[in-house]
């Protein structure tokens, strides 16, 4: 949205950042699934620079910055900020360890900093209004506002900005307007794909990072798919694994060997194979990932996991059904 | 400080040098090491009763800084499961007998691909396992149904190890060992996720890919996955000796790992202070030849090189040599007859064959290889820096900003230096290349060139005066170090001389073929970085102005004030294992040992007194003067250790007519050799692996070599040699190599302060050693120069009589790659054949297709001096005009077209220029089909001789 319809505010918090930080040099990685956002943020760089807002002596300022558009190549994991380092140097997508972290040692061995667009795109603003006027959005920590995106079985779906700080439930309700089958709602997964799915006792938390974390879930960059009471939450569990999979980098154990794991527990369950046992052991394979993965990917994988073990216990249980994956 | 022979500690990295000191907190304990230091070294100060379990540290962890912030726990680390762990940063697992294992352990060792623990087939050689067994892992808790590896094919393509993937835990250390240590990027994990695998080039297996097979995957690999064939096939070693490669001059140390007498295989040694752990295809796996049934074990002696050979005891051996060469004397005078040292063997052992030649012939008539490889180095250098050698380790090139490598190609001919080079230049340090060929520094995986200074072959004078001359009339020069170190008068009157315009880029771009804006930017680039080193090897020495050259050199370094400091010098790379021992040792007709002049009366008189003799205090004859003087008829008898300068002295037909004239021919080696196929005596040697004694390589280091088994004649070398010189009645008794170097001590004083016992303690010195600099000095000319100031050489360029004409358009020069070493009489017999088992010619697509030559066709190359046949292979490695073939073969017959041309101060051969024409053919030259007669006969002779009972 913001690369689409106002590349230069993200352009403009950029310049902002590499001149706070002293770098000449910044990147915009983005991912090759967005031909159109490619172009814009390629027009709009040609125009700033024309215009000296980039390049060399900016508006005889005697900064410099130079930026450029970066095309990944599809790997989820290139979101991790080492791997997409390593992806921007021309090399395999794979998770770096830490430290050093890429502030001290980043692109090319050169200190670096990592943001996402919604925090670059805030500069300007902050700047431009102080930061109290920033801080008035939101509520605790968590400060500003996000565009959340509502998705999955949701009678109004798409993007909100919203201010932190409502509930769940209000989003859901007030914004998206409950189920698009209209049968009730039953799981809600925030966060994106490693994001934990809440059931409805937790529908009232409110949306900050700090709220969702004290519930085991994550606010993440605001990713919300509501699902109604028609799911399989062992499909669900079984997703995040099998997600998990395809996506990971493999550099680590727990995420490459344990996901794929992960799927043949959840499916011995399911099939009810010595379904304590295995139980007992996808919880520890969950902890196992949780405490070794080298990054998010295999770190996170167990949240959705473990929300559906621990909030919806009875669909590891339910006897085996036709629509069983093989 | 024994830890020389402490098999089992390894530190992963070496010790850092800082002056920022990092207090960390392990196990409670406060533990202070310099910045940087790995986490392992640090986890190692801090004793433990779990060090055993260190190793299993993974790569990434061993080269991990440490950070003040971390409370560290002391034990060993599983990593290459994990990599590193979030919460607590480096893994550790607690005591285990407390029964304290962090779960998240058992949870990876579960998880292990491919299914669980069960196939740790290893021969107890998989860190993993140790790791499983430390954390009490039975069973398996995922069960074996699940997907797995299990079936993944085995690559078994390279000759020395198997890749076994069903093993594999995608830990990644082989991929990094790959990249950081060796620099060939050869290696990637391949896929994602659970399908992840490691893939070598683009999954076409080992042989095929890029890989030098240097082996430092398969020494970094956790588990049994990357496994030397030799393990698979004999089990693990049980005991290990440190000891010292004995090809290049980079002078690897080397764990031999041993079952009884035989070697299971090398690993290089961590605590190596040449090769830091590191080592190429050749130290690492080619040492198979020492136990090759060509070599010849027992004494065989003949009459005329017409007949077959007659195995001897030693005795009679001895006492035929003997005979022989003092009836020469008797009939021909004292100096008909010399000696050829090598490059080759020990100090001690060469040092003992010039002795006896001084001592027991009685004349100076003594050589070396170094005579066709380095001696216009030793010239070059003692005239400007005072000293013989090079100026630094090879360490120093960590420290240096830009690096000029002229006429060497490190990655093939010294690895080890080549792959630190390569690390140095991936840091960012710069990098010009001066050769007329594309080597691999110029462009290869993360490492391109500033400059490739693309000279043609014999114009290196013109080259490095151009490089000076805008260095001076740019005043780019280092006005205070020329003031303070160099002698002022020599300096005007070079500064003079360089500043003419004739030396000028500009001028010089027709000789040289190098555009001149590109040798002024390289100019300007060298002089300006704060340390710019220089690193060369013989593509400077074997030319007609091979001294003039080293000179040149020395110049540059001099004017730009890159001497005496670690980060700078002037580096030649030394071809042989020991040629600088073998210079330092008094090889050559001039030097007695430690460079000292055979004129001086009073040096001479101390060799006297320590000898016992009367020493000849005229320089003797040079190895191409003893081969005229054979065909003269003047020269009649030889003794040659080491050496083979049949095959590898230029102009074939020429030595083989000097060989023929021989009266007495001793022939010293482990092979029956192109040379002993002349000789009437023939004295088995022993190989590296037999030897007791000292190497000194390229950066003057004196490295140890131990016995690692018995010698196989059951005589060692310098035995040999004692008991040939008792018999000509000069009498040497020694009863330990050690008693020689202590003999060696006392005669040359850059070698005072050096005896085994030192070398033990330090486990290697650079010399100059004594009183000065009792542990010996690393970088040379810190505070002055032997000669006191350092002293500009003129330099005039003259063109070498070998130029292209009609008759001979092209320029052949000469050199060798990485898996076969020199003359090859080690590495033809030994599995390296894989990767080059016939030399060929390459030449530039624009001159064979004037020719109408393709690919593969056989072509005849001759010059004025003979000729010969090979293949082709077309490539754009070289210029057009310039034809290359390597000499690792015998029956190529490379130097059947090399020429007599020499350097004018040295006599060092012009290999590295020789004008030829090149034709398509489709039979083997004359000399090549006589080759193969002579050969013919010599092997039934040698069988004869096999099989003939000893007397
Ligand atoms: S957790 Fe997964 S994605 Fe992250 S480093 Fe480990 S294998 Fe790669
Ligand atoms: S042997 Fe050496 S070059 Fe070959 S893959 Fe292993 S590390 Fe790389
Ligand atoms: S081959 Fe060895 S070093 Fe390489 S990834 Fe596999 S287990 Fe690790
Ligand atoms: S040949 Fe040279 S680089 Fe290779 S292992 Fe031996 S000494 Fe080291
Ligand atoms: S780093 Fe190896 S387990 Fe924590």
């Amino acid at each position: 949205m913001v690369m689409e319809a106002d590349p230069f505010m993200l352009i403009e918090g950029m310049t902002i950042a590499g001149l706070a930080v002293g770098a000449t040099q910044g990147y915009i990685y983005l991912r090759s699934e967005y031909p159109i956002a490619h172009q814009i943020l390629n027009e709009a760089l040609a125009k700033a620079e024309a215009a000296n807002l980039l390049g060399e002596n900016i508006q005889g300022s005697g900064k410099t910055f130079h930026l450029e558009v970066r095309l990944g190549a599809g790997a989820y994991i290139c979101g991790e900020e080492t791997s997409l380092l390593e992806s921007l140097e021309g090399k395999r997508g794979l998770v770096r360890a830490k430290p050093p972290l890429p502030a001290i040692v980043g692109l090319f061995g050169q200190p670096t900093i990592v943001n996402n667009v919604l925090s670059l795109a805030a500069v300007p603003y902050i700047l431009a209004e102080g930061a109290k006027a920033y801080a008035d959005y939101g509520m605790g920590r968590s400060l500003g506002t996000l565009p959340f995106q509502l998705a999955g079985n949701i009678k109004r779906g798409g993007l909100v900005e919203l201010a932190f700080g409502l509930t769940l439930r209000e989003l859901l309700e007030d914004f998206g307007g409950g189920t698009f089958s209209g049968r009730p709602m039953r799981a809600v997964q925030v966060g994106g794909p490693l994001g934990a799915y809440l059931p409805e006792s937790q529908w009232d938390t409110p949306l900050d990072y700090e709220s969702f974390a004290a519930v085991s879930a994550v606010l993440g960059h605001g990713g919300v798919v509501a699902f109604d009471d028609t799911v399989d939450m062992s499909q669900q569990a079984r997703f995040a694994m099998e997600f998990c999979v395809v996506e990971s980098c493999g550099k680590c154990t727990p995420c490459r060997i344990g996901s794929t794991r992960g799927v043949e527990v959840i499916d011995r369950i399911v099939n009810d194979e010595n379904r304590e046992d295995n139980l007992e052991l996808l919880n520890d394979l969950c902890d196992t990932m949780i405490d070794g993965s080298l990054c998010a990917m295999g770190g996170m994988t167990p949240f959705p996991v473990k929300s559906v073990i621990n909030h919806f216990p009875e669909d590891l249980h339910k006897p085996v059904t036709e629509d069983m994956a093989s | 400080m024994l830890q020389h022979f402490d098999p089992n500690k390894d530190y992963g990295t070496p010790a850092r040098v800082s002056e920022n000191l990092v207090t960390l907190n392990i196990d409670g304990v406060e533990v202070t090491v310099p910045e940087g230091t790995s986490v392992l070294r640090a986890l190692l100060k801090r004793t433990s009763t779990f060090l055993n379990c260190v190793p299993a540290i993974t790569w990434k962890h061993s080269a991990l800084a440490v950070s003040a912030q971390w409370k560290l726990k002391v034990a060993a680390a599983p990593c290459f499961l994990y990599h590193t762990c979030r919460k607590r940063h480096v893994c550790y697992y607690a005591e285990q007998q407390a029964g304290e294992t962090a779960p998240q352990h058992h949870g990876a060792v579960h998880l292990r691909s491919p299914a669980g623990l069960s196939d740790l087939s290893s021969n107890g050689n998989c860190e993993l396992q140790d790791v499983a067994g430390a954390v009490g892992l039975r069973e398996v808790r995922y069960g074996f149904e699940g997907n797995n590896h299990l079936d993944a094919k085995k690559d078994e393509s390279n000759p020395y190890f198997t890749f076994d993937p069903s093993k594999c835990i995608v830990c990644s250390r082989c991929v990094r060992a790959c990249e950081e240590v060796q620099g060939t990027f050869a290696l990637t994990i391949d896929g994602r996720g659970f399908d992840s695998k490691v893939a070598a080039g683009q999954d076409d297996g080992f042989l095929a890919s890029d890989c030098v097979s240097c082996g430092a995957c398969v020494q970094a690999c956790p588990t049994s996955t990357l496994m030397e064939n030799s393990v698979i096939e004999r089990g693990q070693p049980e005991h290990s000796v440190v000891t010292t490669c004995a090809y290049c001059g980079v002078g690897c140390a080397f764990k031999a790992e041993m079952k009884g007498n035989e070697v299971i295989r090398m690993v290089p040694f961590k605590d190596g202070e040449a090769n830091r752990g590191h080592s190429c295809v050749k130290g690492r796996f080619a040492f198979g030849y020492a136990t090759h049934d060509d070599r010849v074990t027992e004494p065989m002696i003949r009459d005329s090189i017409d007949q077959p050979w007659k195995k001897v005891s030693w005795e009679e051996a001895f006492s035929f040599a003997a005979g022989r060469i003092k009836d020469i004397q008797a009939k021909y005078g004292r100096e008909s007859v010399g000696g050829i040292t090598s490059s080759r063997c020990t100090n001690e052992e060469t040092y003992l064959v010039q002795k006896l030649i001084r001592a027991a012939f009685g004349n100076n008539n003594t050589d070396t290889c170094a005579r066709v490889c380095h001696s216009p180095t030793g010239y070059g250098l003692k005239t400007t820096l005072g000293e013989s050698a090079g100026t630094q380790t090879f360490d120093s090139v960590m420290k240096a900003d830009m690096v000029m490598v002229i006429g060497a190609n490190p990655t093939a001919a010294h690895p080890v230096f080549g792959s630190r080079l390569k690390r140095r230049v991936r840091e960012g340090c710069g990098l010009i290349i001066a050769d007329p060929r594309t080597t691999e520094l110029v462009k290869s995986p993360h490492i391109i060139a500033d400059h490739h200074l693309k000279l043609r072959p014999g114009t290196n004078v013109a080259f490095i005066n151009a490089m000076a001359h805008v260095v001076i009339t740019e005043g780019l020069e280092d006005k205070e170090f020329i003031a303070n170190r160099c002698d002022n008068t020599a300096y005007n009157k070079w500064r003079e001389f360089i500043s003419e315009e004739r030396h000028a880029p500009e001028q010089t771009e027709d000789i040289t073929g190098i555009p001149a804006a590109e040798i002024r930017s390289a100019a300007r680039l060298f002089a300006a970085a704060p340390n710019a080193a220089i690193f060369y090897g013989l593509g400077v020495t074997e030319h007609s102005q091979g001294s003039s050259m080293v000179m040149g050199i020395a110049n540059l370094a001099l004017a730009t004030g890159n001497i005496g400091r670690e980060g700078v010098g002037v580096n030649p790379l030394r071809g042989q294992n020991n040629v600088q021992g073998s210079c330092d040792m008094g090889s050559f007709p001039h030097e007695l040992p430690g460079y000292q002049h055979v004129a001086d009366d009073a040096i001479r008189g101390r060799f006297e007194a320590s000898w016992g003799v009367t020493l000849d205090n005229e320089p003797g004859l040079r190895i191409p003067n003893m081969f005229n003087s054979a065909i003269d008829g003047t020269f009649r008898g030889m003794y040659c250790q080491g050496e083979d300068i049949a095959q590898s002295d230029p102009n074939t037909n020429h030595v083989d007519q000097a060989l023929r004239s021989l009266d007495c021919l001793i022939v010293q080696d482990i092979f029956l050799n192109e040379t002993a196929k002349y000789a009437h005596v023939f004295l088995p040697g022993a190989s590296f692996l037999e030897k007791d004694g000292t190497f000194t390589n390229a950066e003057r280091r004196i490295n140890r070599v131990r016995q690692v088994m018995p010698p196989l004649s059951g005589m060692a070398d310098w035995e040999v040699t004692m008991a040939l010189s008792n018999a000509l009645g000069y009498e040497m008794n020694y009863s330990h190599p050690s008693e020689i170097m202590d003999e060696i001590a006392t005669l040359a004083p850059t070698f005072k302060g050096v005896s085994y016992d030192r070398l033990e303690e330090l486990g290697s010195i650079q010399w100059p050693c004594n009183d000065a600099a009792p542990e010996g000095t690393p970088t040379m000319h810190i505070e002055n120069f032997p000669i006191g100031l350092g002293n500009f050489a003129i330099t005039e360029y003259v063109a070498t009589e070998e130029r292209s004409t009609r008759k001979f358009p092209l320029l052949l020069t000469t050199g060798r790659i990485l898996s076969q070493y020199n003359v090859g009489a080690q590495t033809r017999r030994t599995p390296n054949q894989a990767w080059h088992d016939e030399d060929v010619l390459d030449l530039h697509i624009s001159d064979a297709e004037m020719r109408g030559i393709s690919d593969g066709d056989w072509v005849g190359i001759s010059s004025r001096a003979g000729d010969t046949v090979m293949r082709a292979r077309i490539t754009d490695k070289v210029q057009p005009g310039v034809v290359y073939t390597t000499f690792h073969h015998p029956g190529s017959g490379a130097n059947v077209v090399t020429t007599d041309n020499s350097d004018w101060a040295t006599n060092c051969p012009e290999y590295k220029v020789t004008a030829v024409q090149v034709v398509k053919v489709n039979s083997p030259s004359s000399w090549q089909q006589n080759y193969q007669n002579f050969d013919d006969q010599q092997q039934d002779f040698l069988k004869q001789g096999r099989e003939s009972v000893s007397q």
